[in-house]
C-alpha cells in the first residue's frame, strides 16, 4: 500500500509538472514595466538627425496634443514594416511624430527616409542607446505614445506596429479629450 | 641581463595598465551583474553583448561619472523599467512567499532533526 502511495504520488507530480511546463510553452515572456511606474524624463538632451543643434524632449513634444515617439533604425528590418503606419498617423492633426534614430549611422539613416518616406515631424540622434535607456526602452522598434498636455504616457509598444496596434493608437487619441 | 631587465619592465608596464583599466569598470562590472538583461533570456546586463546591454553599460559609467552611487542608479532603472530589472527583488505581496519559503523549510528541517535526534 504504501509503495503504491509513493508511485502514486510521483506519477502525480510527474503529470502535474508536465502541463505546469506545457502551459509555460506558450506564455510569452517579454516583460514590460507598469506604465504608471515609469516616468519620462522630458529633460534629455539629443542632437537632430539633419542639423548638429542640440533640443531637449522637452522642446520636441511642446506644440501639440499628442506625441509619439518612435525609436527606430535603418538596420532595423520590423520598422521597414511598421514606417506605412506612421505615415498613416501623420495625417492626424492632434498628434505629433517624433523619431529617435537608434545606434545608427547617419547616412543609412538618411536613405531609409529618402526611400520611405518622412512620418517625423522631427527626428534626433541616439548614437550611443543611451537616450532611449532614459525613455524606458528595449530597442527598435519602439513606440509610446504621450500626452503632451499632462505629460504622461499613454501606451507603449515594444515591437513594430501592425494594424490591431494602429487601430488602437487612433482610438486612444480619438477618446482621449 | 640587460635584455631581462628590459622585458620585465615592458611587461610590468603591460600590466600595469592593464589594472588601471579594469579599475575604472570595475565598479560598472559590478552593478551591471546585479541587472537582468530585460532582451535576452537569462542573462545579466553584464554578461550580455546586446545593444541594449551594451548601451546600459554606458549610462551606468555616466552615471557613475556625474557621482551617483550605486543606490540611486538602482532607483533611476528601476523608476523607468520597473522591479525585474534587479536580480534582488524587494519584500511585497507578490515577492513574500518567495522569501518566507525557505526561512519555513529551514525550521521545518529543524525540527525534522530534532526529532530524530530526541528519538535516539
Amino acid at each position: 500500500m504504501v509503495k503504491n502511495i509513493k508511485l502514486i504520488s510521483v506519477v502525480f507530480l510527474v503529470i502535474v509538472s508536465f502541463f505546469i511546463l506545457l502551459k509555460g510553452l506558450n506564455k510569452t515572456n517579454n516583460y514590460s514595466p507598469n506604465l504608471n511606474s515609469s516616468k519620462i524624463d522630458f529633460n534629455f538632451k539629443a542632437k537632430f538627425l539633419y542639423s548638429d543643434e542640440e533640443t531637449t524632449l522637452y522642446e520636441l513634444i511642446n506644440d501639440k496634443d499628442f506625441s509619439i515617439i518612435n525609436i527606430w533604425a535603418s538596420w532595423c528590418l520590423p520598422c521597414r514594416d511598421e514606417h506605412s503606419f506612421l505615415l498613416n498617423l501623420k495625417s492626424l492633426d492632434k498628434l505629433n511624430i517624433i523619431g529617435i534614430n537608434y545606434k545608427d549611422n547617419e547616412i543609412n539613416a538618411k536613405k531609409f527616409i529618402k526611400e520611405l518616406g518622412n512620418p517625423y515631424s522631427k527626428i534626433v540622434v541616439d548614437p550611443s542607446g543611451v537616450n532611449s535607456i532614459e525613455l524606458g526602452a528595449y530597442g527598435v522598434p519602439e513606440t509610446i505614445l504621450i500626452n503632451n498636455n499632462s505629460k504622461t504616457i499613454l501606451k507603449k509598444y515594444i515591437g513594430p506596429l501592425d494594424d490591431k496596434k494602429f487601430a488602437e493608437l487612433k482610438l486612444i487619441i480619438k477618446n482621449e479629450n | 641581463m640587460k635584455i631581462k631587465i628590459l622585458i620585465f619592465i615592458i611587461i610590468w608596464l603591460v600590466s600595469f595598465f592593464n589594472f588601471s583599466y579594469a579599475d575604472n569598470s570595475e565598479k560598472v562590472d559590478q552593478i551591471s551583474k546585479n541587472l537582468r538583461c530585460l532582451i535576452c533570456q537569462g542573462q545579466s546586463v553584464y554578461d550580455s553583448q546586446s545593444d541594449f546591454a551594451l548601451s546600459m553599460k554606458i549610462l551606468i559609467q555616466n552615471k557613475i561619472d556625474e557621482g551617483q552611487n550605486d543606490e540611486q542608479i538602482y532607483d533611476f532603472l528601476k523608476s523607468k523599467y520597473g522591479e525585474w530589472i534587479v536580480y534582488d527583488p524587494e519584500i511585497n505581496k507578490n515577492t513574500v512567499l518567495l522569501w518566507v519559503l525557505p526561512l519555513i523549510l529551514f525550521v521545518f528541517g529543524g525540527i525534522l532533526i530534532l526529532r530524530k535526534v530526541s528519538i535516539k
